[in-house]
């Protein structure tokens, strides 16, 4: 029987010839991941540990990025602990403030995953490198914590959902409405425990950047991972960002898939999604008049350098809608220079946005725009879930940059055909 | 082994945020994560919740953050076991690795309310609704799954192996 790509990667991993989905096994990692909130967790795990050297110190990547630059004396304590540990264990891929950036968005950028790895991170969205071709998921801290020490993880084999993408994107999508859409039609468990595969003639339409977006979100579908095909695009990347070798997997013809969609790229609209789960998807059409209080655009789903030019495209010489707060967070150092280096910072702040360091922050309500009772957020983040942003009774409405964009100058959620011609 | 505690219910896609809010993940003690359990969902659960008791959800039980604080405050709190009709994947994991005993069970899941007293045995896999007079047959816990929940969690499991 055929293998899809996710096996084909796992079955290389384990050391097998083949696998079937539901088999366990245990596979070799080329990356564990951890951020400030989780690695502490994994620190302390593995302090029980009876060994306790890391496998591999040039193949831990520790980001401190969702509560620095630290928010409270807690956090930097967080901080200080996980600086500790990767000083003690000569950790190379350590990045701290003033070389970090939102993990998801940092790693591929710095070249440490690439097509046909594997890799683990104590963060859900890990499955973003599922863009490059690669076999990435999210654990728990102490999967992490074992992966440290032992550089190996068990995995029940997923089976997959088959993702046929065609067409070109009609105007104004990306990839956020792609993948709103799909959580849209099969829900935040339609995906449950499997592989989200997307392949066909369309993905040559989608920028490395919607890829990324997509993949990033498949967790929001509770899928184990997402995963891309890699083109002539991903290999150009992939050849700027890393000096790895990658090795390509391409599903076998006879590959078994549980259900398989197709997608029409030119047939989307702008799609939102309202509080308070990732699934409660409208079309731009069917919104109405909702008035906002805020809008985010930035996270590891829409940080990236695409996102700030569509943003910055639609912002160019307006205003911030009175009243509104809108606050603009670059991925990474390098995106953030790079935004000021074609005059992208410039124009939001020129129109009454902030433009913050690289952080989480607001995404999970941790800080730089922690939501009231009763408020609202357009916001180009992942989850809408009660509580996310700040107050149990405030509203996170997601979307993509060129619809939070929009919407900052509106006030309310908007098209971007609303304000260009 | 056996649990047997009073029952907390809850809907579909109860999600790592309302389980424990990113506003309390500057911590990562236990006992202090276990203070604001279910504050988002469930602002009582705090002051109801008793040693053994068991907490009973629908579907996707766990999903979004992967933040192991999550079962972390569960277990902390004096929850016995999660009973849902599906898990999120990695809480799912989350659980096991730290010694939350957890049991898919979609029957279960419909058939026991807020207050029930249900005993649980994880030699069998068997679920008694005590208020009801029902039971329902869930999964048995290998004995390999057993063992980590004996150890409490996966690294004392290893080192123990």
């Amino acid at each position: 029987m055929g293998m899809t790509m996710t096996q084909k990667i796992l079955a290389k991993h384990a050391g097998l010839d083949s696998v079937v989905a539901g088999q366990l096994i245990e596979a070799d990692l080329d990356l564990v991941l951890g951020n400030d909130v989780t690695t502490p967790v994994a620190i302390h795990e593995m302090e029980k540990f009876n060994k306790k050297d890391v496998f591999d110190k040039e193949k831990i990547a520790l980001v401190m990025d969702h509560f620095t630059p630290n928010k409270d004396i807690k956090s930097a304590e967080h901080c200080k602990c996980v600086r500790e540990f990767s000083c003690a264990n000569q950790i190379k891929n350590y990045f701290d403030v003033g070389e970090m950036g939102i993990e998801h968005a940092l790693l591929p950028e710095k070249g440490l995953i690439v097509a046909g790895e594997t890799c683990i991170g104590a963060d859900s969205h890990t499955c973003t490198y599922g863009a490059l071709g690669a076999f990435s998921t999210g654990v728990g801290s102490t999967d992490m914590a074992a992966g440290m020490a032992t550089g190996k993880a068990w995995f029940k084999v997923p089976s997959a959902i088959k993702f046929n993408i065609v067409g070109e994107k009609a105007p104004w999508i990306s990839g956020k409405d792609v993948i709103l859409h799909i959580i849209g039609m099969i829900g935040v468990d339609g995906a449950l425990y499997k592989s989200m595969e997307f392949v066909g003639e369309g993905i040559k339409n989608l920028t490395m950047d919607d890829r990324f977006t997509i993949a990033n979100m498949a967790i929001e579908a509770g899928a184990k991972n997402g995963i891309f095909p890699v083109d002539e695009l991903t290999e150009e990347y992939m050849k700027e960002a890393s000096t790895k070798t990658w090795t390509k997997y391409e599903a076998d013809a006879d590959a078994e898939y549980d259900e398989e969609y197709t997608i029409d790229l030119s047939t989307l609209k702008p799609t939102v999604a309202f509080p308070h789960l990732p699934e409660n998807t409208k079309t731009i059409d069917e919104v109405g008049d909702i008035k906002i209080d805020q809008v985010v655009i930035g996270s590891c789903t829409n940080g990236r350098i695409s996102d700030m030019r569509i943003a910055a495209e639609i912002m160019k010489d307006k205003k911030v809608a009175k009243g509104l707060r809108v606050i603009i967070i670059p991925g990474t150092q390098k995106i953030y220079l790079q935004m000021i280096k074609e005059g992208l910072a410039e124009i939001f702040i020129n129109a009454g946005a902030i433009v913050s360091t690289p952080t989480c922050g607001p995404c999970l309500g941790g800080h730089m725009g922690v939501m009231a009772a009763g408020e609202k957020c357009v916001s180009t983040t992942n989850r809408n879930f009660v509580g996310r942003m700040g107050h149990v009774d405030s509203e996170v409405y997601l979307a993509s940059p060129a619809v939070a964009a929009a919407s900052a100058i509106t006030g309310k959620i908007s098209c971007p055909c609303e304000i260009m011609n | 082994m056996k649990a047997f505690g009073t029952v907390h219910k809850y809907g579909d896609n109860v999600d790592t945020d309302v389980i424990i809010p990113a506003r309390y993940l500057n911590s990562s003690d236990p006992a202090e994560l276990a203070k604001s359990c279910m504050e988002d969902i469930d602002k009582d659960f705090v002051n109801r919740v008793k040693p053994g008791d068991i907490m009973v959800a629908n579907k996707n039980f766990g999903c979004g953050s992967s933040r192991e604080h999550a079962p972390i405050a569960i277990k902390a709190s004096g929850i016995s076991c999660v009973i849902a009709e599906t898990f999120a994947r990695i809480f799912y994991r989350n659980a096991i690795n730290i010694g939350l005993p957890i049991i898919e069970c979609p029957e279960a899941a419909q058939g026991i309310d807020a207050g029930d007293q249900v005993e649980i045995d994880f030699d069998s896999g068997m679920i008694y609704n005590k208020t009801k007079g029902t039971e329902f047959k869930g999964q048995a816990f290998p004995p390999f799954m057993q063992e980590i929940i004996k150890n409490e969690g996966l690294i004392n499991y290893i080192n123990n192996k």
